[in-house]
């Protein structure tokens, strides 16, 4: 199989996207190209809408392009069967944005479930191993509570410890900072750039927290549309000219940003009403 | 005029496309479970039994007294109910027979299944719905897990062992409150009671009940699976697709009913 060129581990090319079929079609992602550095931090910024997510539920599998190529780690995934997606699968690890831990079972339980799935590992090394990993995320004394009973930080940290059980190449994380106070959003940003700079983990961050994005990425690529308007580093994204960019950086209200999302003309679409 | 009929027309082809997506959704889902469960075993991948006993705790140990309740006053009110009519007949002993009959071959099982499709298919449903929705299903694939084998098998061993057991029970629940009314209130000797029932229960009658309530088993656990699984979007969900998965339970369970009733009818 062909392998990606340069260092990406991870390549999106020509991946086009759509839901909904007629009148209804809307295209989510058009014609989009994009890589993602070995061992660095890219940041997916972007308005709601923008088709950061879905770029991240093609990564994991979750959804087929209607056309184009994902290349993760030198295999193309697109159009693998369970089996070969499953291999790749075992190579990264997720951190949703609900967390999505097994509300039934315990915090422990829950970092070995990959573990014990996955490798012949006796229990004994397992229970030595979440011990590790729970101490990674700052959360060691917590292994016997229930997700139910642990505040929002606390539960993405230990999603993220089981995203990283079983040491994966690449970690990809939707809104990690997504209805956190300040001081946790802080602790998981360190906790990304730390896996980063340390294991030498690729992390893919979809976000739309600028402020964790700016002190986090080695490279942030900006959607509008589903197009990349922006791709570059922190640095530059502050300075850009671009104005959609500019509107995004400082939270401007008006802009080449619409905010509401019409299609018709407001003025004709009350004219229609006014006849019933 | 012609539009409307168009209208209606498309509305039932959109309609009755709908009714086969859902078919054909169930069937796949039954099929990958059956293969989960127990081809795959065999191929090296043995199943857990850890979750299979949780549920089995979970459907059958905790249904079992709602199960007896409702058995055994069904045993009550048709003794009470043949009884007149018996009575006027002059056949007042017999009123054991037909108990002990309709018990076994019929109410037994299908009431059993009912109840079954209400407390454990709920449940299934909205158990594995919130998952759904809260991105744990999501979790487990992309931790190449197959959800199949993680969630419905265990709950698919359970009903199916544990429904089965239950309609033993509630069978002599049913008998069992049949005869306490005979005896007790409306004079028929134990021994006479006892005697006419023993002779017009069959053991084929039995077990037909209990090849029923395997088939009933299957019908809760897919349907309240499936149900839970083809949920997108919200909380608002979860609620609708159990409603709708007690419903389409319950009439599954129905129908089938009438089939093995009807095959049973020609063929024995």
């Amino acid at each position: 199989m062909k392998t990606a060129s340069g260092d990406a581990i991870i390549k999106l090319e020509n991946v086009t996207k759509s839901f909904g079929e007629g009148e209804k079609k809307m295209v989510v992602l058009d014609d989009f190209n994009a890589e993602m550095e070995r061992g660095k931090i890219t940041c997916i910024i972007g308005g709601s809408g923008s088709g950061k997510s879905t770029v991240l539920r093609h990564l994991i599998g979750a959804y087929q392009p209607d056309s184009g190529k994902i290349w993760i780690d030198g295999e193309n995934v697109v159009g693998m069967n369970v089996k070969e997606m499953n291999a790749v699968r075992k190579k990264f690890g997720i951190l949703f944005q609900t967390g999505a831990l097994f509300n039934s079972m315990t915090v422990e339980e829950n970092v070995a479930l990959p573990l014990k799935e996955h490798t012949k590992i006796p229990k004994e090394t397992i229970q030595i191993m979440v011990a590790i990993k729970l101490e990674m995320v700052g959360l060691r004394g917590s292994g016997h509570l229930k997700p139910a009973q642990l505040s929002g930080g606390m539960l993405k940290r230990i999603a993220l410890a089981r995203a990283i059980a079983l040491d994966p190449k690449i970690v990809f994380y939707d809104e990690p900072s997504a209805g956190l106070d300040p001081i946790s959003i802080g602790v998981i940003d360190k906790l990304m750039k730390d896996l980063s700079s340390k294991m030498g983990i690729t992390s893919v961050v979809v976000t739309h927290e600028l402020p964790s994005a700016l002190r986090i990425a080695d490279k942030i690529i900006m959607l509008f549309k589903g197009k990349i308007i922006f791709s570059g580093t922190p640095e530059e994204i502050k300075t850009s000219a671009d104005e959609r960019v500019s509107q995004f950086v400082n939270g401007r209200p008006d802009g080449p940003i619409p905010f509401s999302k019409t299609q018709k003309d407001y003025g004709e679409e009350l004219k229609e009403m006014s006849y019933y | 005029m012609f539009g409307y009929i168009g209208r209606k027309g498309f509305d039932s082809k959109y309609a009755l496309e709908d009714f086969f997506r859902e078919i054909s959704g169930l069937y796949y889902l039954t099929r990958s479970t059956l293969y989960c469960t127990f081809i795959e075993p065999l191929r090296g991948k043995p199943n857990k039994w850890g979750p299979v006993w949780v549920q089995m705790d979970e459907v059958g140990v905790k249904s079992s007294t709602i199960v007896f309740l409702v058995a055994f006053l069904i045993g009550v009110i048709l003794a009470f109910q043949s009884a007149y009519q018996m009575a006027q007949m002059g056949a007042l002993e017999f009123v054991g027979a037909l108990v002990g009959v309709s018990v076994t071959r019929e109410l037994g099982p299908l009431m059993t299944a009912i109840v079954m499709a209400g407390r454990v298919g709920a449940s299934f449903t909205a158990e594995m719905g919130t998952m759904k929705v809260s991105d744990e299903i999501l979790a487990l694939q992309t931790m190449a897990l197959d959800p199949v084998k993680f969630l419905i098998t265990p709950r698919f061993i359970a009903i199916i062992v544990m429904l089965p057991c239950l309609t033993v029970m509630a069978d002599a629940m049913g008998v069992f409150g049949g005869y306490l009314v005979g005896v007790n209130i409306l004079g028929i000797a134990s021994t006479s009671y006892i005697d006419n029932s023993l002779d017009a229960m069959q053991l084929k009658d039995f077990i037909t009940g209990l090849i029923k309530s395997g088939v009933f088993a299957v019908i809760i656990v897919m349907v309240g699976s499936y149900q839970a699984f083809i949920i997108e979007g919200g909380a608002e969900r979860v609620g609708q697709n159990t409603r709708t998965s007690v419903v389409i339970s319950m009439i599954l369970i129905i129908f089938a009913d009438l089939l093995f009733t009807a095959v049973f009818y020609y063929f024995t």
